[in-house]
């Protein structure tokens, strides 16, 4: 089995967000990185597979040079090597996005591409469905189960869609976008990380792939919301209900 | 011709509240266009039932496509259906409410059509810029959509539900469309999870547990009896989720499900961001935490510093006295 995961650089999620008075851009300085959680459990559910059935994982990552530490990590966790696909200043149009990781997945090839259902910096959620078609290839978007049907080439995959579970049943080569129940993934081991500072990880430039760097989606400016107002504490359940009854008006 | 398009969502044969919603974004997107009028496709089974439906609000013309290569969504077929449908009337813009449905078809869909694509929109300030969420909703960005035609999906919970119209809009069946897809891309089976009380998006309110139940079994002995009690949906932190305390389709924030009901109560849930991005538009919030520094306080309207498994079955006997008065 060739795996592709792929596994962003994003903002650890549990970080206060500002926005710079520029309006620009956040502020990064003493905000630490990760990888982008969602991304986390497709690498987790590509070394699983990968242990079940062998074969080999790569991970793929776009964006700045320090992105180089995310794919180390998921290196460390057991991937076998990596590809960095630097697009330093570039924004995060998913459109550019999934057109580098489809010139990639072309170069490697692969039957199971996996990735998080959407990254939590700037929640487009996007890139999926995007690279599936440019690939022509099917998808499973919001897995929570998978299963891999080695010897007919297809994945059962589970999905958490609104209102229940669906099933679906994919092709390979295919794409499945991990969802919050999918696994949970393994922290890396001491060993995993020494090893893992020896694995490659290979570069390559947007303009190296031939993808062109025009966004069709781009940030103009960022603003913090505005905030809501709290109301008081109560003294008891009793005060609780009858402040809902008789000011909120609620019950 | 064009002109605006609201994807509707065909759920089991009925059409979901948010597509409602997505009607009342186009109309708002027509108006800032300089356009009168927006029209709506149904695809699947009983496509023209609902379509039919649909016609009563201020549409134009209703699009139904009925056919057996999509009598079940995936989004292979239904990208396919749709583009086919588009090749003989095109749009500007097709707009639908953003639930996991529309949000994986649209992605493919704008790939499919050379198109480009916004997700999640608060507000629409241009025909191609847009207020949106980031960063779980600890900011909001202004951004600009180029690309023809542009796809958008639209937070129903910021956008009012459409009235219904003076006269029915004409329902026109379009199709069968020649669909071939070269792989394998089959629905299998969905599996409902029934339940009596009223769906976590469209309730008008809501009880939602986090990590401070601590267990499967204290969420349910707890939450429950209090949802029932308020007649409220059950909702649940990305916490409570993670630690298995319930399935995921009751997880409220920015990775889950965003709502807005009258009351929303927070039960053991201390407010982290992503959390809050899911319910902060909530009319009445009511947090319950034995932590009096839970960041849910600062943004709850009544705040109880109380242990839970104390607080919650007083609270249900002090609103059954409420309600018997």
């Amino acid at each position: 089995m060739k795996l592709l995961v792929v596994a962003k650089r994003v903002p650890d999620p549990e970080a206060k967000i500002r926005v710079k008075p520029d309006g620009n851009s956040i502020v990064t300085e003493q905000l630490k990185f990760v990888i982008n959680p969602f991304d986390e459990i497709a690498v987790e559910e590509a070394l699983r597979i990968k242990e079940k059935l062998g074969g080999e994982v790569v991970v793929l990552s776009v964006g700045p040079a320090e992105a180089a530490e995310q794919v180390r990590t998921a290196l460390a966790m057991g991937a076998d090597r990596g590809v960095l696909i630097k697009a330093d200043g570039v924004c995060a149009d998913p459109g550019i996005i999934a057109r580098a990781l489809a010139e990639v997945a072309k170069q490697e090839g692969f039957d199971v591409l996996l990735m998080g259902k959407q990254a939590v910096d700037t929640d487009y959620g996007q890139t999926c469905g995007m690279l599936a078609q440019i690939l022509g290839v099917p998808y499973a978007a919001f897995a929570c189960k998978v299963e891999v049907e080695g010897e007919s080439k297809r994945l059962a995959v589970v999905r958490e869609v609104d209102g229940g579970l669906e099933t679906k049943l994919i092709g390979m080569p295919c794409i499945v976008t991990a969802d919050l129940r999918l696994n949970e993934p393994r922290y890396a081991s001491l060993p995993g990380i020494m090893k893992a500072k020896k694995k490659e990880i290979r570069q390559v430039s947007l303009e190296e792939l031939g993808v062109g760097v025009t966004p069709k989606l781009r940030v103009e400016s960022l603003e913090e919301p505005p905030k809501r107002q709290g109301g008081r504490k109560v003294g008891s359940v009793e005060e609780l209900v009858r402040a809902l009854h008789d000011e909120a008006k609620v019950i | 011709m064009a002109g605006i398009l609201v994807v509707a969502e065909n759920y089991e044969g009925r059409l979901r509240s948010a597509t409602f919603h997505a009607v009342q974004a186009a109309l708002d997107y027509a108006k800032v266009k300089g356009e009168s009028d927006v029209f709506a496709l149904v695809l699947g089974t009983d496509a023209s039932k609902l379509a039919r439906e649909l016609a009563l609000y201020p549409l134009a013309e209703v699009f139904c496509l009925e056919q057996p290569e999509i009598a079940h969504y995936t989004a292979e077929a239904y990208s396919e259906a749709i583009s086919k449908f588009l090749e003989s009337r095109p749009f500007d813009a097709l707009i639908g409410a953003s639930s996991t449905f529309v949000k994986d078809l649209f992605p493919r869909l704008a790939e499919r059509l050379g198109g480009g694509m916004v997700n999640e929109v608060l507000e629409i300030l241009a025909p191609d810029r847009f207020k949106r969420p980031m960063f779980a909703g600890s900011v909001i960005a202004t951004v600009r959509l180029e690309g023809d035609p542009k796809l958008i999906t639209i937070r129903p919970t910021a956008f009012d539900t459409a009235p219904k119209a003076q006269e029915g809009a004409k329902v026109t069946p379009v199709g069968p469309f020649a669909i071939s897809l070269p792989f394998t891309a089959e629905f299998v089976q969905f599996e409902e999870v029934k339940s009596e009380r009223p769906k976590l998006t469209e309730a008008k309110r809501v009880v939602s547990g986090g990590r401070g139940l601590k267990s499967a079994e204290g969420f349910h002995s707890t939450i429950e009896p209090l949802a029932d009690t308020l007649g409220a949906a059950i909702g649940a932190s990305r916490a409570a989720v993670d630690s298995g305390f319930c399935p995921n389709d009751y997880q409220v924030g920015q990775t889950g499900k965003v709502v807005a009901p009258d009351l929303y109560v927070a039960v053991g849930i201390s407010g982290a961001i992503q959390h809050l991005a899911g319910m902060k538009d909530s009319k009445v919030i009511v947090a319950v935490n034995k932590d009096e520094e839970a960041p849910i306080f600062e943004i709850a309207d009544y705040g109880l510093v109380a242990d839970l498994f104390k607080a919650v079955p007083e609270m249900i006997g002090e609103l059954k006295k409420v309600k018997s008065a």
